[in-house]
Parts: C-alpha cells; sequence; structure tokens
C-alpha cells in the first residue's frame, strides 16, 4: 500500500477497538515470568552449551598475546575462540562503530576479545578468568571534552545558518549567552544483551534481543559473509532497549562464532559488569546557547552551538537538531561538533539528540524568559512556530504545542506556583515549580505483515516487527481487529522473527506508527482475499462482529473457509510525508523539593502533555509516556555514566554504581494526551510517543530547582554536589 | 567464580577451628556481598563455612539492660525487634535506610559489619587496587579518576575507600560491642570503635579480627535514651550507598553523640567531636572533620556533613 496523501475519513475515524483503553496482551507472560526472553529459550535448541566472554582491560592498543591453555583444560571447556586467530571480520553494520569481535586490535575498554565455551555457565566464567592476554598500550589521548570545546568554539565553518545570527545577536536588546553540560548516559535496560547461536547446515539462527530485525539478519549475514535468506534472527520479547539493541552487539558474533567451532548451538549473555563498557552510551555535550529577543519576548536571534565525544567514525550525541525546528527566530546559527576521543562507542540512546539538546535548550528558554521578566508559557508560545523555521514554505504537519503549554499550565495550577525564586518553603523544603518543552520528530518507515485467517476464524498476525516492552503486540492486535471486525483477543500476533515480513522495528519512536500502518495494509489485503475467495466486491462487504457482511448475509469468519486465507502487504510512505516537518510536541510541569540543608532533590509531582497525533491505546502509549518522565528524573537528578579520564573508561560498573531513579522518587505522574490527528503521518493519523515522554522532563526538573532554592545549575546531573555551596543557609 | 567446597557449621567454636584449620576459608552469612565478590574474582576462597544455622538468630536482654543480638539476625529481623525500635530507633532507621528489602531479608549483622568497600575500582579485577591486590596502587587516586563517592578522613595515600555499611554507623553512635570467638576457642569483646582499622599502608587488613575468628554477637549497651535519628543522603531516595549519613543521638541537655558514614574507612566518630554538640553543627564538623583530606570530587562531602547535621539539629 502507498501512502502518497494524507489520510481522509476512514474507519479509524470511528474505530471501536484502536484508541482505545487495551491492557497489554502480552501482559500476563510478563508478570508470570513465562515471556521467552533469549538467554532462557532453552527449547529452541538441542545441547545448548554456555560461551562467556573475556574483554579487554585497555581502552585502546592492540594483543601481542592470548594464552588459553590454561582455560581449555578447565572442567567442562569445549573451546577459547580468541580475536586474534579469528582475525578481523568485517564491520556488521556502518552504525556499528566499534568493532565487535576479531583481530588485534583493541578500539574500547571491554571489547570482546575471546568468548569460552563449555558445558555450564560456571565452567565457562571460571575459565574465562584463566585467559591471560598481553597488550601493547596506546597512548589514550586527552579525554577532556572542555579542553576540546575551547579548541573549537569559534569555528563556525559550515555551520547552519538562516538570516544573520551575530549581528541580530548583537542589536537585540534582551540576550542570554549561556553553557550547559550533559554526562555520557548509559541505557542501563534490565535485559542485558544475550544471544543463542545454531548453525545448521551453513545456515545461522540467532535468538537474540535486538529492536531491529532485518538490521540484525542483515548485519550477521555481513560479519559472517552469509546470504541474508541464510540467516534467522528471532527476537519476541525484549527485555528493554532505548536503542543499545538497534544493532547487533558482541553477544550475538560471540555466539554465532562459538556455535559454529564447537559445531553445536551456544548462548552468551553479556554480563552485568561488562554492559557499560562493552555496548554503546549516550555522548557527553557541552552545549553554548545564545538567544536574542524583543523586550517584548520575540526572538530575533538563536544559536545552539555544541560538542560531543565521539569515537573515530562515530557520530556523538547530536544535541542541536531540535533548535533547527522547535523555536521562532529570522536569525539562526546552529552548529555540532564531534570530539574523537579514544571512549567506548557511543551511540542512539533513547531520543539520541533532543534527549541531551532539550537538557540544555530548555533551560535557556527558562533563562530567558526570567531575563525578560515573562512567564515561561507566555515566552514558548510567543516564540511558537507554524512552519520550519529555516524553510518557512515548509509547513509542520500538525503542531498543537501551544495547546500543550496551555493545557498543562491549567491543569497543573501553574497560575498558582511559586513565582520568586527561594521564596516557598515547606517545613525542610524548598518548593519549587518548573516547565520544559517537548520536541521530538514523528518518522514513519516502511513496514511489512502477513495476517493469516485460520479456518477456525482465528487472525493471526504475522511481522517482523518487535516489542521492547512498549505494547506493540497489543496495538498491532487492535489495529487487524478494527479492520477486519474482531476483538482484540481475537487476534494473535507473532513478532520478531526474520522469516515474516520486513517491518519498521522499533527505534526513533517511529515503531508504533509504521507498523500498525503496515498491519493495516496487510488487513487491507487481507479483506481483499476475503472478497475474492467469496466472489464478492470488496466495496460491498463490511467486517464486523467477528463475521463479513454482504448485502444479504453475515458470514461468520469461523467456517468461512476450509483452509486458511493468507494475506500480506506493506505500507510505503511517499516523498509528500518530507514536504512538511512532521513531529510531536509535549510540555511538561514538575514540582519539586529541594531539602534546604542539604539539597537534597525529590520529585512531588509530574505532568506530561503530549501532541502525538492519534493515541493508538491510552493504557501502553501513558505506560510509555510515564517510563519516559522517569527516564528525564534520572538525567536530571542522578544518571551520570562517569569518565574515568585517565584510562578511558566508564568505572561504574552496575545498576548500584549508575542509579536511575526507583520508586520511591518517583511522584503521582500524570499524562494528558491531546486529542490530535496528524493525516500527514499514516493511514491512522498516528505518531509516535516513547521518546517524546523523555525530552524536556531533565530541563523541567532542572527549572524547578532553580525555582526553588533561586541557584542555577547548567551541569547535569543536578545532584547536590553542584550547588551545596551556593544555597541559602537554611 | 573459583570452584569451592562448602560445608555448614554445627557450633560457633566449631566454626572458628574450621576457619583457621583450612586455609582461605571464609564464613558465609547471608551471602549478598560475599557471592558478588566471588562471581568477580575479588574475592577468591577455597572453602566456605556457612554460620547462619550455629544458634545465633536471637536477640536477647543482657544483664546491664542492654540487648545481645546473635551474629546471624537477619538486617530485617534487628531492625524490626520492638526493643530496638523502641530503646534504639537510631539503629531502626539506619538498618533500614540500607540496600532493599530483599537484601536486608538475606544479610546478617555481622556480615554488615564485615561487607567489603564499594570503590569501582575494587570491583574491577582489571584496576589496580591496593585493598584488592595490594601493591598494585590504587585506581581511585589517579588523576582523572571517579573519587566523587569515597572517603574524605581517615583515608590514606594507599587507598580512600569508605566502609559502606548503615547499620555499623549507628552502632557507633550507641557503643556496640562486639563479640567473637576465636579459632582456639576463646571469646573476646572488641568495641566497634576498635573493630575497623584505618588503612595505612595496609588497606587490605580491614578489621581488627585474627584469621578464622568468628563474630558471634554484637552487644548494646542499655538504652541511652535521647533523640535519636539516622539521617542518610543520597543521589536517590532508596537503594543507593551513602554520599554522607549521620547518627545521631542527642540528650536533652544537648550533649550526645555524632557517627558519620559514607566519609570513612570506618563508621566515624570523635569523643572531641561529641563534646561540641551542645555548639552546633559547625563546631562539631571543625572537630569531627579536622585533618579531612577529600579529592577534588568529593570535597562537598565536608559541606554536605555539616549541613545534614545542622537539619537533625533543626539549626537555622
Ligand atoms: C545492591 C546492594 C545495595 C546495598 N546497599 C547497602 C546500603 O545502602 N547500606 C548498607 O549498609 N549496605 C548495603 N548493602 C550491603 C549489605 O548490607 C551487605 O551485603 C550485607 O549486610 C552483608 O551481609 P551478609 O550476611 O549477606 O554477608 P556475607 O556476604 O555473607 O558476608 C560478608 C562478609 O562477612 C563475613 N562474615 C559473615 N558472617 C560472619 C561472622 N559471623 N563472623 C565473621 N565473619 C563473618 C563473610 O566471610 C564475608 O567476608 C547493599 C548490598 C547490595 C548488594
Ligand atoms: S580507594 Fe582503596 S579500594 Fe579503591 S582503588 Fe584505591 S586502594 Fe582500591
Amino acid at each position: 500500500m502507498q501512502f502518497n496523501t494524507p489520510a481522509g475519513q476512514n474507519l479509524f475515524d470511528d474505530a471501536k477497538v484502536v484508541g482505545k483503553p487495551t491492557t497489554r496482551i502480552d501482559g500476563p507472560l510478563k508478570v508470570t515470568g513465562t515471556a521467552p526472553y533469549a538467554y532462557e529459550r532453552h527449547d529452541v535448541a538441542e545441547g545448548q552449551l554456555v560461551g562467556y566472554p573475556v574483554l579487554a582491560t585497555i581502552a585502546k592498543g592492540r594483543i601481542t598475546s592470548m594464552d588459553t591453555d590454561t582455560a581449555k583444560a578447565m572442567p567442562g571447556v569445549l573451546d577459547v575462540i580468541t580475536a586474534p586467530e579469528v582475525g578481523e571480520m568485517p564491520s556488521p553494520s556502518d552504525m556499528n562503530v566499534a568493532p565487535l569481535f576479531g583481530g588485534k586490535e583493541i578500539a574500547q575498554y571491554h571489547q570482546a576479545i575471546a568468548v569460552v565455551v563449555a558445558e555450564t555457565f560456571e565452567q565457562a566464567r571460571a575459565a574465562a578468568a584463566k585467559v591471560q592476554t598481553e597488550y601493547e598500550v596506546d597512548e589514550i589521548g586527552s579525554l577532556d571534552l572542555q579542553a576540546a570545546w575551547e579548541d573549537v568554539m569559534d569555528d563556525r565553518s559550515d555551520a547552519t545558518r538562516v538570516g544573520d545570527f551575530e549581528a541580530a545577536f548583537e542589536s537585540a536588546p534582551v540576550t542570554i549567552d549561556k553553557t550547559y553540560t550533559t554526562p555520557s548516559h548509559s541505557h542501563a535496560m534490565m535485559e542485558p544483551p544475550a544471544s543463542i547461536a545454531q548453525w545448521d547446515d551453513g545456515k545461522l539462527t540467532v535468538w537474540t534481543s535486538n529492536q531491529m530485525i532485518e538490521w540484525a539478519q542483515a548485519a550477521l549475514a555481513k560479519t559472517f559473509e552469509l546470504d541474508a535468506e541464510d540467516v534467522r534472527v528471532d527476537s519476541p520479547y525484549i527485555g528493554g532497549g532505548f536503542g543499545v539493541k538497534l544493532f547487533v552487539r558482541s553477544d550475538a558474533i560471540l555466539a554465532a562464532q562459538a556455535a559454529r567451532r564447537v559445531g553445536q548451538a551456544v548462548k552468551v549473555a553479556m554480563p552485568r559488569p561488562m554492559v557499560m563498557n562493552n555496548t554503546a552510551h549516550r555522548a557527553s555535550t557541552i552545549q553554548r546557547i545564545r538567544i536574542g529577543a524583543t523586550r517584548d519576548g520575540q526572538i530575533t536571534a538563536i544559536a545552539h552551538e555544541a560538542i560531543s565525544h565521539a569515537m573515530e567514525g562515530g557520530s556523538g550525541e547530536n544535541a542541536i537538531g531540535q533548535t533547527r525546528q522547535f523555536y521562532a527566530g529570522d536569525n539562526r546559527l546552529i552548529k555540532m561538533h564531534l570530539a574523537t576521543m579514544a571512549l567506548p562507542e557511543e551511540n542512539a540512546m533513547r531520543a539520541p539528540g533532543e534527549a541531551a539538546g532539550l537538557m540544555a535548550l530548555e533551560i535557556a528558554m527558562d533563562e530567558m524568559a526570567e531575563e525578560l521578566g515573562m512567564d515561561p508559557v507566555a515566552f514558548r508560545v510567543m516564540n511558537d512556530t507554524q512552519v520550519d523555521p529555516e524553510d518557512p514554505d515548509k509547513p509542520f504537519s500538525e503542531r498543537n504545542f501551544v495547546e500543550c503549554l496551555e493545557r498543562g499550565a491549567d491543569a497543573f495550577g501553574w497560575a498558582d506556583r511559586n513565582t520568586a525564586p527561594g521564596a516557598t518553603r515547606d517545613g525542610d523544603w524548598l518548593i519549587g515549580h518548573g516547565l520544559a518543552g517537548a520536541y521530538r520528530g514523528g518518522p514513519a518507515m516502511a513496514s511489512g505483515a502477513r495476517i493469516r485467517l485460520t479456518p477456525q476464524g482465528q487472525v493471526i498476525v504475522e511481522t517482523a516487527m518487535t516489542d521492547i516492552g512498549t505494547g506493540s503486540y497489543t496495538i498491532l492486535a487492535q489495529t487487524a481487529a478494527e479492520v477486519l471486525g474482531v476483538t482484540a483477543e481475537d487476534v494473535e500476533v507473532r513478532l520478531g522473527d526474520s522469516s515474516y515480513p520486513d517491518s519498521a522495528g522499533s527505534g526513533g519512536q517511529w515503531g508504533a506508527a509504521s507498523s500498525t500502518a503496515g498491519v493495516y495494509a496487510a488487513a487491507v489485503a487481507m479483506r481483499q482475499a476475503i472478497a475474492d475467495h467469496l466472489g464478492k466486491d470488496v466495496e460491498d462487504l463490511s467486517f464486523e462482529d467477528a463475521s463479513v457482511r454482504t448485502t444479504d448475509k453475515q458470514i461468520p469468519l469461523a467456517g468461512l473457509s476450509d483452509t486458511e486465507i493468507v494475506a500480506e502487504d506493506s505500507i510505503e510512505f511517499g516523498d509528500f510525508r518530507s514536504e512538511q516537518v512532521v513531529s510531536t510536541f509535549g510540555a511538561h510541569f514538575v514540582e519539586v523539593g529541594v531539602n534546604a540543608y542539604t539539597g537534597e532533590t525529590r520529585l512531588r509531582r509530574m505532568l506530561a502533555v503530549c501532541d502525538a497525533g492519534r493515541i493508538l491505546n491510552p493504557i501502553t502509549a501513558r505506560s510509555q509516556v510515564i517510563g519516559g518522565m522517569v527516564m528525564g528524573v534520572g538525567a536530571a537528578l542522578m544518571e551520570d555514566a562517569a569518565i574515568d579520564t585517565a584510562r578511558g573508561f566508564f568505572p561504574a560498573h552496575d545498576l548500584a554504581g549508575y542509579e536511575v531513579p526507583v520508586h520511591a522518587d518517583i511522584p503521582a505522574q500524570e499524562v494528558i494526551f491531546l486529542d490530535t490527528l496528524d493525516p500527514a503521518s499514516t493511514p491512522l493519523k498516528a505518531k509516535g510517543v516513547g521518546e517524546l515522554g523523555l525530552c524536556g522532563v531533565a530541563a523541567a526538573v532542572a527549572n524547578a530547582v532553580y525555582n526553588a532554592t533561586g541557584v542555577r545549575v547548567r551541569d547535569y546531573p543536578v545532584t547536590l554536589d553542584r550547588f551545596i555551596d551556593r544555597l541559602p543557609s537554611a | 567464580m573459583r570452584s569451592f567446597s562448602y560445608e555448614r557449621a554445627v557450633d560457633p567454636a566449631q566454626a572458628a577451628a574450621r576457619a583457621a584449620e583450612i586455609p582461605d576459608a571464609k564464613f558465609i552469612g547471608g551471602g549478598t556481598n560475599l557471592l558478588d565478590l566471588m562471581k568477580l574474582e575479588i574475592e577468591t576462597p577455597i572453602h566456605l563455612i556457612d554460620v547462619r544455622d550455629i544458634g545465633l538468630t536471637e536477640i536477647t536482654e543482657t544483664e546491664e539492660g542492654g540487648l545481645r543480638i546473635g551474629a546471624q539476625v537477619t538486617n530485617t529481623d534487628l531492625s524490626a525487634d520492638s526493643r530496638v525500635r523502641r530503646d534504639y530507633p537510631v539503629l531502626t532507621r539506619a538498618i533500614a535506610a540500607g540496600a532493599s528489602g530483599q537484601i536486608r531479608n538475606k544479610a546478617t549483622t555481622a556480615g554488615n559489619l564485615l561487607q567489603r568497600t564499594r570503590c569501582p575500582y575494587f570491583y574491577d579485577p582489571a584496576q589496580p587496587c591496593n585493598k584488592r591486590a595490594p601493591g598494585s596502587g590504587c585506581g581511585a587516586l589517579t588523576e582523572g579518576a571517579f573519587s566523587r563517592q569515597l572517603g574524605v578522613i581517615g583515608t590514606s595515600e594507599t587507598c580512600i575507600a569508605t566502609h559502606p555499611s548503615d547499620m555499623a554507623v549507628a552502632m557507633r553512635a550507641l557503643d556496640a560491642v562486639v563479640e567473637t570467638v576465636t579459632p582456639n576457642g576463646m571469646t573476646r569483646r572488641i568495641a566497634i570503635e576498635d573493630l575497623h582499622v584505618l588503612p595505612g599502608q595496609t588497606p587490605e587488613q580491614e578489621t581488627a579480627l585474627m584469621p578464622g575468628e568468628l563474630i558471634t554477637h554484637v552487644v548494646l549497651p542499655a538504652p541511652v535514651g535521647g533523640q535519636q535519628a539516622y539521617h542518610k543522603v543520597r543521589d536517590r531516595s532508596s537503594y543507593a550507598f551513602a554520599l554522607v549519613s549521620v547518627a545521631l543521638i542527642q540528650q536533652a541537655d544537648g550533649t550526645g553523640a555524632v557517627a558519620l558514614g559514607g566519609v570513612a574507612p570506618k563508621p566515624w566518630r570523635r569523643a572531641e567531636a561529641d563534646a561540641e554538640l551542645p555548639n552546633g553543627s559547625r563546631a562539631v564538623m571543625a572537630r569531627l572533620l579536622e585533618g579531612a583530606s577529600p579529592t577534588e570530587e568529593n570535597a562537598f562531602k565536608l559541606t554536605l556533613a555539616e549541613r545534614t547535621l545542622a537539619a537533625m539539629l533543626k539549626e537555622g
């Protein structure tokens, strides 16, 4: 199905299932511990052996020797496969920056250099500790981002420019010029990367945990020099990914290498203390923002310049992206720098770019509003834009940012907020309120599905889409149910297998919008197939109550055919979509308490208002947004993958050392979805929310801490050590 | 993890004797710290002696009117004991501020006292660490290292690790006494103050216990009364080690005791600092933290300790 023009009135505008609160169909499996996650798939292959990784303990250099004799002689050990002996392997994809395995060169701390295969986990782990490796260590060079920034901050070659920023900023009556920093973040997903691999007659099957099935299939084919048809990837359940599982990781490569060598299925999970350095992280940034405005608050000049660290060939954290389109302003300057550093691979993490960029931009907007003496809601409202500020001929397909702000202000009671910083106290706690705007693209990608109608009338959806905990199973069941006139319970959804039709996968918050459109296309094809089977014109049929209604009779889907009817199609998005900006918007409001003595910050309430087109399922969408808000609290108050700049690695090694919020950190959370539709997005007029929920949250918290204390912190996380010296005496 | 053998001891004296007999044997209580360290080969005992079932799970009253806590009483049971809650609330609060409910259900009194540091370099066997591998250097004291969580006082140029226990900080404020049995069957009483030793040139040496010596009880003196409080400051509301924690016992006349966690290789208390309590938080901390040598990253702990005590004393 081609999606070449904005959607008109269609069945989703009169939906019975889509858009209705529907509990997760995979919920019972999750809460009973029976959802089959990669490492526990004991039934998929016989005689599974265990591979335990051996990882490099230097940041940069090369292996000069490896001694595996002792390890190989240990009880239960079948083999030890080392990177030097395997030799360099093709890079799995352009998006994998660090080498995952093979060869002598070491590009990051905890790069995989061997895998020990044994009968049991304990045997493999014990033997792995006995592998002896010698290195030639290279100088890691400077890991000082501040120094790198100072070197390049005046270089504005290739900057994205509109108008004359310098002149406009110079002449603006009100200006700010501030610099913000964000640290590296770790994905810290519950399920570490894990894979089981098996070879059969030159064909490879990998049961794994991966967000993008076709990418994984292509990556494994490339690495092992196979045809894609000879690789099967299966990943029906994923215990969190947040972007780190967009690309194959070393677990899959090690498992496949080992399985090929020993001729038996091998499973590998990355041990928790190694996940942090072996996989990927969100890169740290320094961001300078300058805003100039008229006295009444109209932005006339805006510049966002930033630097982030990046591995050689990596793309860093693109912190400036949202500033190109979020607010109006005739004169603009945008520039991103990368500082190449010998740190582990930086790569996509939930809302890559915007998450870090809005942490800075939305404090800057708060500072500017204060400078102007304006309410930060009114200041943002005044600088809303309905067209791309870089290309005024390009409209937003749908943009209700102002409504997000105004609805939010109303629901939150913004008018009654603390207006004078440091002025409201409740016992030992200083009370503050803060808000931030949220912006994140609303992309869509081609996505396919196959639908089977069984003789018993069951509808089965098969697509290589993934569910990373987001609710894909449920919204795809709802979509098929809507089109075929059944209930969501009548639909069985099968995901994550590369033998199913290619799908958009889960990333960049495109998954829900794209994959539901793909299932819609397949369901429309199924309607046609049913019409063909009945020898009718599809226009004369209606689908409801688990049956097909023709002009004169009602035929139940059960028994409609003696054999299975199968239909398949995919959605393809036409160019018209890129002739406008399709994005999602939001506003976050928070109340914090900051302990007047100790500077501990605790959230008291949170509200998000989201404008993301049709909300396919308010329960799963809300769960995405509140999860994003939790992650935003982490970014605001505690998450910091601190770098050891002497040795080029992240010393925090587990979920006790890298702190993310616990339940006690999260107060009442409220989410309001605007009742909006975006016909330019997909036939369902839907966009993503999974990343929007995170965007801006941290800045809202930082702004609230300022409002509570009167102390502005521009470096994340806003931990007490950053401001306790400036905190007024209690 | 290395292979190891395992036995269940039957009584305290036998456990201590066995431990002395087998070199590289260790006691195991709840295992919540030891097993994690064994998995990473930071601890590599060849034999484990399980001491959970040797009759040390009771809390009894002493003749002096205090409590004798069996070494294997769980953290959960100790914090919930009605006598502890009534007479030693600082202890209940300190324990409840530590770890998580699940861990406290397993963790034992002796194991908690003897848990090892959370220094991230101690935890990465590839990094230098004088405590884990004597003489290899201190990973945390290199320029550019990450030391925000580590100690500011009582540390040495070989090691700046902190002792992570919350429970021990309250016990220090309460002047608890540790009772042990040595491998030759003798019993000893060690003031909690003397249980942990400062690193000096030997950070691998963490306690005054001799090899094979088993902790059997912790004795609390008769109730000391006063207002008791434990304030643990951390980056998140629970399930995090202290940046700084303060155990306070304050009598009606303003005198009392102050012990700190999160700042030193042992629960940190000084008599001369206690004596300053009537003069307020600044006076106390001037004495208590005198001679501190923080890193750039953790110097905030000095201010934080003072402000935390100020909050507890309701100054300001
Ligand atoms: C994620 C996490 C978070 C935590 N957070 C906190 C926190 O915030 N605050 C806090 O205080 N603690 C915290 N802890 C630590 C926890 O309190 C300890 O792990 C626990 O108290 C150890 O008790 P255990 O009985 O399990 O000891 P084990 O692990 O069994 O033993 C620890 C040590 O004590 C020795 N030992 C045990 N019994 C005896 C005995 N009778 N005599 C002599 N030696 C003995 C063992 O040989 C071993 O060396 C945390 C732990 C984890 C895993
Ligand atoms: S501070 Fe102590 S525990 Fe940490 S690395 Fe140094 S010696 Fe080891």
